[in-house]
């Protein structure tokens, strides 16, 4: 690939990714004022409840990843705890339920399962892991 | 008279426009608020857009499909498990455009504790890391994308076991 194709494929990206984009942070900003107490209250800072709670938040979601960066910064702000944002990011990616139909049409029932369920488990593993290497640091 | 059909993102900012639009009628204040607050987002993200995209020219550049699919066969042994860890981070593309792809490379003999490995580490995308980094810190960054990498290859073995066993 030369550079003017890799910009134009790049370009092309970014501007089919830019719609939903739009709508994601149109609809963040709709429901964060509204939920703002109320996820505050969902998202105590349990060290167990809230990244199971962020990570099947992230499992029901779908799309590229930087959407779940964004929601998760802006969910951060708002006074959420990292352990379930970043439980939420980590399943936003690797467990689908949208997608596990599709998933087991191409790898196999059996696979998509699996993996989206070990995939779940590993997600709120490296979610406490992560928070709590950070936390050694601080 | 011909159909036009509309993209489902489309769709999806359509009835965003839509509710948006309602809000004002009904309730203006709150209109108000929630657009300057997405106005204010989005003035926050451009600037990181324009660094993704410097980004992703970079990766189309180097990284073609073609030269990862060479690597990823049956017997690829350790360079294959390095390679699809790789492979996972660099390709980018949503999983219904890369769920036909890895459904061939299966069909090719590719196992399933690689395709498990390939899929956990589509988490690290590299063009998208300055976002991550912009609302998460490099800390975050850093440790994160290193855990995803070490236990993509846990979540391979134990993925691949299972499939195996329930045969």
């Amino acid at each position: 690939m030369n550079f003017k194709e890799a910009v134009k494929k790049s370009g092309k990206n970014i501007i089919g990714s830019l719609p939903i984009m739009f709508s994601v942070l149109l609809l963040v900003n709709l429901v964060l004022p509204l939920g703002k107490d109320y996820y505050l209250k969902l998202f105590s800072g349990n060290l167990l409840t809230d990244p199971l709670m962020g990570a099947a938040a992230g499992s029901l979601s779908f799309g590229i990843p930087i959407t779940s960066y964004i929601i998760g910064g802006e969910l951060l702000l708002a006074g959420i705890s990292l352990v379930a944002i970043t439980a939420f990011i980590m399943t936003w990616t690797t467990v689908g339920v949208v997608m596990l139909p599709l998933e087991g049409k191409y790898l196999g029932k059996k696979f998509a399962i699996i993996r989206n369920g070990v995939n779940f488990v590993f997600s709120i593993v490296i979610a406490i892991l992560t928070v709590a290497t950070l936390n050694l640091f601080r | 008279m011909k159909k036009i059909r509309i993209k489902t993102s489309y769709k999806f900012l359509l009835v965003m426009g839509a509710v948006y639009l309602l809000l004002a009628v009904f309730n203006f204040g709150y209109f108000k608020i929630a657009l300057s607050s997405f106005f204010s987002m989005l003035e926050r993200i451009v600037p990181v857009m324009f660094l993704v995209f410097g980004v992703m020219v970079l990766v189309n550049l180097f990284f073609t499909e073609k030269r990862m699919r060479k690597h990823l066969g049956e017997g690829s042994g350790v360079k294959g498990w390095l390679y699809v860890i790789f492979t996972g981070i660099i390709i980018s593309g949503p999983p219904y455009v890369l769920y036909p792809l890895l459904g061939e490379l299966k069909e090719k003999g590719m196992k399933d504790s690689l395709l498990a490995v390939f899929l956990f580490n589509r988490n690290v995308k590299i063009p998208f890391i300055p976002v991550m980094i912009f609302y998460f810190g490099w800390g975050f960054a850093v440790v994160l994308s290193l855990y995803i990498v070490l236990f993509s290859v846990l979540n391979g073995l134990l993925v691949g076991a299972l499939v195996k066993k329930r045969g």
